[in-house]
């Protein structure tokens, strides 16, 4: 009885300090001060989290390719961010003496208040969300299209040839690759009913035996996890997608011109978009912060939302040790021509999952139709290809 | 919620006349964004969250990159040296002012049609979803023929520029 009461207590700390802490008000500025408290909680937590996601990644990339990575600041080289910090605030602010001083200066703003926004609607623990939103799936995918904007404005106002094929690869692609990510989570809303990322959770958070009812475990939820991952990598200009600031081509894409602490602030909106995404993908098909096994429901409901978040970190770290970048057709082809007929084919398929009913049957033929078009699909598009050795056009 | 929404409207004009006057055009369609979000503000402040952010998602995330992409696509982003007024301005504000008048009409006009409401109607984003494929299902699948067609349209004419290239 007293080990249940802890772990009910731990689970919900963080709002019983929270309403602690609102207690010494008067009662007409609870309600604000709640959610100040919210926005606060917020805006200190994820840029923690992608101060020390840098020097994870540094150091997950360098044991990657047999290297140290960071190991002078601190121990283990674990204060880095902070000598990264200092040294991005302290930089000289450049302005291009041609660029559009307005735009510049509002570009990475818009990007970061833009990424910010998205974190409100994340339900990131048992009662632990700001607004719990009737339409929160819309609003997340409203803010993250706003990003866009600003990395158009960011890349335009440059006036810099680098910037300005950085910003038009980025645009393209993340309106290419919109369209599968927002198909992909209407599954979800199809079976769940709900535009309310609260209540996607709590239709999730259900056990039989000891497994949960994940969305992900269902065939039609993997095949949407796989394109909504695929998007979303797309969407945060991870590798195998980072031909907007592809380092070998275009310098850093977009954000080539800015420098100290607004180049710092694009890094940031990149990282956060990551949180975000990520957040999001595991709200959707990994129920968001329940325990996997309804045992391990004693750990605090929000160790497992972070958990899963950084989980999806690391696979974003480790795809980009991997990976090769993509070609700009390729990446269009692979948007349109696969991604998004295959989030289609995933829509029918979960209407027909929702409408035969329970029992064994749905499963069999909903697999079998995914299975069997992924099959087909993968090999027709590979017959288009000639392999053979590699030709050099210009090299030799 | 009156000084919110006066503060709002000047916003969301601002927006409009930057979006006309100034003379880059892709100063214009950052303006036009503004005003864009200044309409999706007013939605949410009517407490319609889908209109607001259906605004927000398509206008601001979709049509003002597609604006500002074919901007950039017909090389007129270099700002104008002469004023901004084009030689038909006159046709253009007659024909403005036309189109401002029939809606004005439509709106105060459909104010008698509608019962009149003492509460305000509590709309949840599933009413939305069912008038959409209930009550309005023909006008929803004209309209979805109608981006089919564009669709098609729009493949067919980068197909024929592709067959010119070569």
């Amino acid at each position: 009885m007293a080990a249940a009461s802890i772990s009910v207590t731990l689970d919900q700390i963080f709002v019983l300090l929270r309403d602690w802490l609102v207690h010494f008000l008067p009662a007409a500025l609870r309600p604000f001060a709640s959610v100040v408290l919210g926005v606060v909680a917020i805006v200190a937590v994820f840029p923690g989290l992608f101060a020390l996601t840098t020097v994870f990644e540094r150091k997950g990339l360098g044991r990657m390719q047999n290297r140290l990575g960071p190991n002078r600041v601190g121990p283990f080289g674990f204060f880095q961010p902070i000598a990264d910090g200092i040294k991005s605030l302290t930089k000289e602010d450049v302005i291009p003496f041609r660029a559009d001083a307005a735009v510049h200066f509002l570009a990475p703003l818009v990007l970061v208040v833009a990424v910010f926004m998205g974190f409100a609607v994340l339900p990131v623990g048992r009662n632990m969300v700001l607004v719990d939103m009737d339409a929160g799936l819309l609003f997340f995918f409203a803010m993250g299209a706003s990003t866009e904007l600003s990395v158009f404005m960011a890349g335009w106002s440059s006036r810099n040839k680098y910037s300005i094929l950085g910003a038009m690869r980025a645009v393209g692609q993340m309106i290419s690759y919109e369209v599968p990510l927002l198909l992909s989570s209407v599954a979800v809303v199809m079976i769940t009913g709900s535009l309310s990322l609260t209540k996607i959770v709590a239709a999730q958070n259900q056990y039989t035996g000891i497994f949960p009812h994940w969305y992900v475990f269902t065939p039609w939820g993997f095949a949407a996890f796989l394109m909504f991952a695929i998007a979303a990598t797309a969407e945060t200009n991870r590798t195998p997608f980072d031909l907007p600031e592809g380092e070998s081509e275009l310098v850093a894409g977009y954000f080539t011109e800015y420098s100290g602490f607004k180049f710092a602030l694009f890094f940031l909106g990149e990282y956060l978009g990551m949180f975000s995404i990520s957040g999001l993908g595991a709200t959707l098909f990994f129920g968001g912060w329940s325990a996997p096994l309804s045992f391990l429901n004693v750990i605090p409901s929000w160790i497992w939302f972070f958990a899963k978040v950084m989980a999806a970190i690391f696979v974003f770290i480790w795809m980009r040790g991997t990976l090769p970048r993509l070609r700009q057709d390729q990446l269009m082809n692979f948007a349109w021509k696969f991604v998004l007929p295959f989030t289609l084919l995933d829509l029918m398929v979960t209407a027909l999952w929702r409408f035969m009913g329970e029992g064994w049957a749905r499963w069999v033929v909903c697999t079998a139709i995914l299975a069997g078009a992924y099959v087909l699909m993968g090999r027709t598009a590979m017959q288009q290809k000639k392999f053979g050795p590699r030709s050099y056009r210009y090299a030799e | 919620m009156s000084f919110v929404f006066y503060l709002i409207a000047a916003l969301t004009l601002a927006g409009g006349l930057a979006a006309v006057l100034l003379r880059n055009t892709v100063h214009c369609a950052l303006a036009l964004t503004v005003a864009f979000a200044g309409l999706a503000l007013l939605f949410l402040g009517l407490d319609a969250q889908f209109a607001g952010f259906a605004q927000i998602l398509i206008y601001i995330g979709a049509v003002a990159i597609l604006v500002v992409f074919a901007i950039l696509l017909t090389r007129s982003s270099e700002t104008m040296q002469e004023g901004v007024f084009s030689k038909s301005w006159f046709a253009g504000l007659v024909i403005a002012a036309g189109v401002f008048a029939v809606l004005g009409w439509a709106v105060l006009e459909s104010a008698h049609a509608l019962p009149f409401e003492t509460a305000a109607p509590r709309v949840t984003v599933r009413d939305i979803g069912n008038a959409l494929v209930g009550r309005y299902v023909l006008p929803l699948e004209i309209v979805a023929l109608l981006l089919t067609a564009a669709t098609i349209g729009a493949v067919i004419v980068a197909l024929h520029e592709k067959e010119r290239a070569r």
